[in-house]
C-alpha cells in the first residue's frame, strides 16, 4: 500500500549538496511490520520523514516517488498532506519526554487529533481518548486523560503518544526509535503492546531502530540502509539466517552475545561512516567493505527478489 | 584473594535533598544510593548495571569522590577516602579517573583536543611543555586517533572519536581505576564495538581496572568479570559475569536479562519473557521492604515488610532476595 | 499553599521596610544631608534652623524619626511635606494615581496587542522581508528614548503640524480626569499612549518572536505537524501558548515597574500629573516625605505585580505546579 521508488532527498548546505537518502526503493503492504534498520547517518529518519511530508527545511530538494494507495505523495499541496497525515498515516518519534506539549493534558492532546480529521463533538472525543488510554493499557485511564505529560513517566508518555497516533485508526504507522529512549524493562512493555495493537488495528508498522534484537523481536520484513541507501533488504529469516551483504553481516557480529562464548574481541567495523556531501562514486560501504574488491568501484544495484542485497558479491538469481 | 581491593565501598550511602520545607512540596530525601558494599579487585572489571533512577552513575560518582558520601566507608587501596576534603583528594586524582556518557557534552568544546588531554599534565606533573607534547602524542596513538588531530577542536570529532579523546584524557596520568560512566550508550553500534575493544586493548597493556556503568547488558556482559545489578540505591545481586548471566538469582535480574531483545530468532520465540509491571519508581518514596516487591513476579508477604539484605558470598555471589531463584 | 502565600506576604513586608530605611538613611543619615538645612533655605540663622529642626521633628535620634515617619505614613495618614507646608501627602500621592494608571494600562493594551502580532506575523513569515522589516522596526522602537520620542510627538503634533487635520484634535498637554471628561481624558492620552507603548512593542516583538521561534523547533511541534494540525493551529495554540509564559511574565514586570512611577519620563514631557511626575518633582525639591510615599508606594506596587506574576506563571505553566 506504500510504494516508494528512487526516493532521494538532498540538502543544500554551506559546504555543498548533502544527499541524506540516495534512490531508495521499497514497498510496505498492508498489515505488516517493516523494520528499518542502520546507525546515524543511514538515512532512515529522512526517508521516513519524507514519506510523511515532515520535511519542512526550505533547503531540501526531494525527487522520486511516493505512492500511498496508489496516491503520489511526492508534489502533494500541503493542506492534501495534512489531510492524510494523522489520519491515515501516523508518526511517533523517539523521545517521549519532549514529544506532547506541556502544557495541555494528554486528553486534550488525543481529542485535538482526533477532532482535526473527524468531525466529532468534544465529549466524544474525550470518551474516544479515555477508550484508546484503556488499550495501551495505561492504568486507570479516566483519570491519566487529565494528566500533564510531565506528570507522567517515560513509559506511559510512550503509551500516550502511541494512543495518540492510532486515535484515527491509521492504516499506517511509522515508529522512529520508540523505545530507544526507554529503560530496557518499559521497552520491553511497549513492543509487547505494539504488537498487540498492530494485530488489533491490522496497520501497518514501518519500525525505525538501530538495535537488531529489537528487529528480531519485531518485525516481518527488514531493510538495512547505509549512507543513504538501501543494502540489504528481506524477510527477518532471510536477514538473520543468510545475511547477504557485509555490512549486515559486520553489523550482526559487533553485537557483543547475551548468552554464549564471550569473544575475546568484537569484530568492529573499521573507519567511520563516508560524509554525504560529495559522494565518490562506488558502493558506499566499499571503503570500510573486508570483502572488497574492484568492481565495488561502481554502486551495485539491489539484486534479488524477496531478499535483495547490493553488493556485486551476491550473484544474480 | 586476600589482596587489597583497590576501591572498597562499605555501606555507603548517597542522599539528595530536594526542596525546602517551604517550598510547594516540601522537603523530599532522594536515596540515591542506599548503603551499597562493594569491592573493586586490581585487574578485576565490574560492571555496574541498572535502569533509570538506580544509582549506578551516582555510585560512579560517589567512588570518585566527584560527590561527597553521606555516610559509609571509600577506601582506595585501604586508604579511607570517605571524609577527605577536595586538596586532600587532588594527589589521589591521578590514581582514579572517569569516563562520561555523553561525548558531545563532557568535553569542552572552546579548547582544542591538544589542550583538553594534557590538561591532567600540566595539573598534576611537572614534565615540561615539550614533554607533556609528546605524551598527548603518545596518548593519542594509544586511543587510536591521528597525532595531527591534537589542534582540532571537540565538534570537527565524530561521537565516537570524542568519546577516545575522553579516554586519553582519562589515561593521561596512568591510573590505576577508571570509571566509566555509560561510554558507549550515546554511540552506534559498530562504534561502539570499536570504543570496547580499545578499552579492553588498554586494559591489558596499560593495567587497569574498570568500574564500567551501563544499562546495555550485553555490552556489560563482554566488559566485565564481576558484575553488580542495582536497583533503587542498592545492589540486588552481585556475582561472576558469566554466573550471573547463566542463572540469574534475583528476580530482577532474571526479568532483565530477558527483557533484552536479541538479535537471533532462533531464540526469540522460544524465550520465556518476563514482562515486568508497572514503571521504574523513583528513588524519592522507594517501597516498604524489598524494594522490587510491588513489580515482582514472585513477590510474598515477606517481601512487603522485611527488606532483605545481600547474602554472605557463596562462590563470588551475593543476592539480596527472600526466595532467590 | 497558605504558607506559601504567608511567606509572600512576609517577603513583600520585608522588602518595603528595607527600602523605606535605605531612603530614610540616604536622606537622613548621609553625611553632609541637613533636611533642616534643605527647609530652611539658604542662609538661614541658626536660630531659624533650631527652629525648624524641632518643628519637623528632626532633632530626634534617627529611629525616632523613621518610626513617626511610618507611623504617619501608614497610620494616620497625615504625613505632610517638607516643602509645601501643611500639604498632605498621603492623599496627594493617591491623587496622582488614577493618571498614571491610565497611561500605563492604556499603554499596555496597545503594547501587548501590537507585539502579539508582530512577534507572531514575523515567526511566521520567518526569514521574508516582512520579517525583516518588522524587526529593524521593532529594533527603532527600542532604540528612540521615550523622552525624545516624546518631545518630538510634541513638537509634531502641538505646534508644527498642531493646524493640519491630523493632529488638531490634540489638546494641550494635561491629563483630563476620566469621570469629568471621558473624551478629553481619551484625546490627551492618545499620543502618550503611543510613545510610551512603541518602545515596548519593539521589545515585546522581537522577545515573542524568538521565543516562538524556538518554540517551532521543539519536538512536540513535529508530533503536532505529524498529527496533521494546520500551521496556524500549531502556531497558535502549540507555540504561542508555550511563548506565552514568557510574555505574560515579562509583562507583568514591566507593568509593575512603570505603574509604581517608571512612567515618569513619559509623564515629564507630556504634562502629566502621575506618580513618576510627582516623585521627579519631589527629587528636585528634596521633599523627603513625598518621596518616601512615593518610594514606599513604588515599592509595593512592584513586589505585588512580582507576586501576581508567580501566580499567573502558576496558571500557565502545569509544570510548576507540582514542583
Amino acid at each position: 500500500m506504500l510504494e516508494v521508488r528512487d526516493l532521494r532527498v538532498s540538502f543544500h548546505t554551506e559546504q555543498g549538496l548533502m544527499q541524506a537518502v540516495d534512490g531508495v526503493s521499497f514497498d510496505v503492504k498492508e498489515g505488516e511490520i517493516l523494520g528499518v534498520v542502520g546507525e546515524s547517518g543511514s538515512g532512515k529518519t529522512v526517508s521516513l520523514l519524507a514519506v510523511m511530508g515532515l520535511i519542512s527545511d526550505p533547503n531540501a530538494v526531494i525527487t522520486g516517488s511516493i505512492r500511498y494507495r496508489g496516491r503520489e505523495l511526492v508534489g502533494l499541496p500541503p493542506r492534501d498532506m495534512r489531510k492524510l497525515r494523522g489520519r491515515e498515516i501516523a508518526m511517533i518519534f523517539q523521545d517521549p519526554m519532549t514529544a506532547l506539549t506541556p502544557v495541555y493534558t494528554i486528553g486534550w492532546q488525543i481529542a485535538e487529533q482526533i477532532m482535526a480529521h473527524e468531525k466529532i463533538g468534544k465529549a466524544a472525543a474525550r470518551t474516544r481518548a479515555i477508550d484508546l488510554l484503556a488499550e495501551v493499557n495505561m492504568s486507570d485511564p479516566a483519570e491519566a486523560v487529565d494528566r500533564y505529560p510531565h506528570q507522567l513517566s517515560g513509559g506511559m508518555r510512550q503509551r500516550a503518544v502511541i494512543a495518540m497516533a492510532l486515535s484515527c485508526n491509521p492504516a499506517l504507522l511509522v515508529a522512529d526509535e520508540p523505545t530507544t529512549a526507554l529503560d530496557v524493562t518499559v521497552q520491553a512493555q511497549i513492543l509487547d503492546l505494539m504488537r498487540k495493537l498492530q494485530r488489533n488495528h491490522k496497520s501497518a508498522v514501518v519500525f525505525i531502530t538501530h538495535d537488531m534484537g529489537v528487529i528480531a523481536e519485531i518485525a516481518d520484513r527488514v531493510m538495512v540502509m547505509y549512507a543513504g541507501r538501501i543494502v540489504e533488504s528481506g524477510s527477518k529469516r532471510d536477514l538473520f539466517l543468510d545475511p547477504r551483504h557485509p555490512y549486515t553481516r559486520a553489523l550482526l557480529d559487533s553485537i557483543p552475545p547475551l548468552a554464549g562464548k564471550r569473544p575475546r574481541r568484537l569484530r568492529s567495523i573499521p573507519g567511520s561512516p563516508p560524509s554525504l556531501l560529495d559522494r565518490p562514486a562506488g558502493c558506499s560501504f566499499g571503503p570500510r567493505c573486508p570483502k572488497r574488491f574492484d568492481r565495488c568501484a561502481a554502486q551495485p544495484a539491489l539484486t534479488g527478489a524477496s531478499h535483495a542485497a547490493a553488493c556485486f558479491l551476491v550473484a544474480p538469481p | 584473594m586476600s589482596e587489597t581491593p583497590l576501591l572498597e565501598a562499605v555501606e555507603v550511602s548517597k542522599r539528595f535533598t530536594v526542596g525546602s520545607r517551604f517550598s510547594v512540596r516540601g522537603r523530599h530525601i532522594v536515596h540515591a544510593v542506599d548503603a551499597v558494599s562493594l569491592a573493586v579487585r586490581p585487574g578485576e572489571p565490574v560492571g555496574l548495571v541498572g535502569e533509570a533512577g538506580c544509582g549506578t552513575s551516582t555510585l560512579g560518582r560517589c567512588m570518585v569522590r566527584l560527590y561527597d558520601i553521606t555516610s559509609g566507608t571509600l577506601r582506595f587501596n585501604g586508604v579511607d577516602i570517605s571524609g577527605k576534603s577536595m586538596r586532600e583528594m587532588r594527589p589521589l586524582r591521578k590514581e582514579v579517573q572517569m569516563v562520561f556518557q555523553d561525548p558531545y557534552a563532557s568535553l569542552n568544546p572552546r579548547r582544542r583536543v591538544r589542550d583538553i588531554i594534557a590538561e591532567p599534565l600540566r595539573v598534576h606533573s611537572k614534565l615540561p611543555g615539550e614533554a607533556i607534547k609528546t605524551r598527548v602524542a603518545e596518548l593519542l596513538d594509544l586511543v587510536g586517533l591521528h597525532r595531527d588531530h591534537a589542534m582540532r577542536f571537540p565538534h570537527e570529532f565524530s561521537g565516537g572519536q570524542r568519546q577516545r579523546i575522553g579516554i586519553a584524557r582519562a589515561i593521561a596520568l596512568a591510573p590505576k581505576l577508571i570509571v566509566l560512566d555509560e561510554p558507549v550508550s550515546a554511540l552506534d553500534v559498530s562504534v561502539q564495538a570499536q570504543i570496547v575493544n580499545l578499552l579492553a586493548d588498554l586494559q591489558e597493556r596499560l593495567k587497569l581496572t574498570y568500574v564500567f556503568i551501563a544499562h546495555d547488558l550485553s555490552v556489560v556482559r563482554q566488559v566485565s568479570t564481576r558484575i553488580a545489578v542495582m536497583y533503587l540505591g542498592s545492589i540486588v545481586e552481585l556475582g561472576r559475569a558469566e554466573d550471573i548471566f547463566a542463572r540469574p538469582a534475583h528476580p530482577y535480574t532474571q526479568a532483565l536479562i530477558s527483557a533484552v531483545p536479541v538479535p537471533d530468532i532462533t531464540k526469540s520465540g522460544s524465550r520465556s519473557r518476563i514482562v515486568l509491571s508497572g514503571d521504574v519508581p523513583t528513588p524519592v518514596n522507594p517501597p516498604s521492604g524489598c524494594r522490587f516487591h510491588p513489580r515482582c513476579p514472585m513477590a510474598q508477604d515477606r517481601c512487603r515488610t522485611e527488606r532483605p539484605v545481600l547474602s554472605p558470598p557463596d562462590g563470588g555471589r551475593r543476592v539480596a532476595c527472600h526466595f532467590p531463584l | 499553599m497558605l504558607l506559601a502565600v504567608l511567606r509572600r506576604f512576609g517577603q513583600m513586608l520585608f522588602v518595603m521596610f528595607g527600602i523605606s530605611v535605605l531612603v530614610f538613611l540616604i536622606f537622613f543619615a548621609t553625611p553632609g544631608a541637613d533636611p533642616a538645612a534643605r527647609i530652611a533655605g539658604r542662609n538661614a540663622s541658626p536660630e531659624v534652623l533650631a527652629a525648624v529642626r524641632k518643628s519637623f521633628g528632626l532633632d530626634e535620634p534617627f529611629y525616632v524619626q523613621y518610626l513617626s515617619m511610618m507611623k504617619k505614613l501608614f497610620v494616620t495618614g497625615d504625613l505632610t511635606s517638607f516643602v509645601n507646608r501643611g500639604w498632605k501627602v498621603v492623599p496627594a500621592v493617591l491623587d496622582t494615581v488614577p493618571v498614571t494608571l491610565s497611561l500605563v494600562i492604556g499603554a499596555a493594551v496597545l503594547w501587548v496587542v501590537f507585539g502579539l502580532i508582530i512577534g507572531l506575523a514575523a515567526a511566521a513569515t520567518r526569514g521574508s522581508w516582512l520579517d525583516k522589516l518588522l524587526m529593524i522596526l521593532g529594533l527603532i522602537g527600542i532604540s528612540m528614548p521615550v523622552y525624545w520620542l516624546g518631545e518630538v510627538m510634541n513638537l509634531i503634533t502641538q505646534s508644527r503640524y498642531h493646524d493640519s487635520w491630523l493632529f488638531s484634535w490634540v489638546p494641550p498637554l494635561g491629563y483630563k480626569n476620566l469621570t469629568d471628561d471621558p473624551k478629553g481624558w481619551f484625546l490627551t492620552l492618545v499620543i502618550p499612549w503611543i510613545t510610551l507603548a512603541i518602545l515596548y512593542i519593539g521589545l515585546y516583538g522581537r522577545v515573542l518572536r524568538a521565543s516562538l521561534i524556538e518554540a517551532m523547533q521543539e519536538d512536540y511541534i513535529r508530533t503536532a505537524r505529524a498529527k496533521g494540525l494546520s500551521e496556524s493551529r500549531i502556531l497558535l495554540r502549540h507555540a504561542l501558548r508555550m511563548s506565552l509564559i514568557s510574555f505574560v511574565t515579562l509583562f507583568g514586570l514591566d507593568f509593575g515597574a512603570l505603574v509604581g512611577g517608571s512612567a515618569l519620563l513619559t509623564e515629564v514631557v507630556f504634562g502629566l500629573q502621575g506618580v513618576g511626575k510627582l516623585t521627579y518633582d519631589a527629587l528636585q525639591n528634596l521633599d523627603l516625605p513625598v518621596i518616601m510615599t512615593t518610594v514606599v508606594y513604588a515599592s509595593f506596587f512592584v513586589v505585588t505585580t512580582n507576586a501576581l506574576v508567580d501566580v499567573v506563571y502558576i496558571l500557565l505553566d502545569p509544570r510548576v505546579r507540582t514542583a
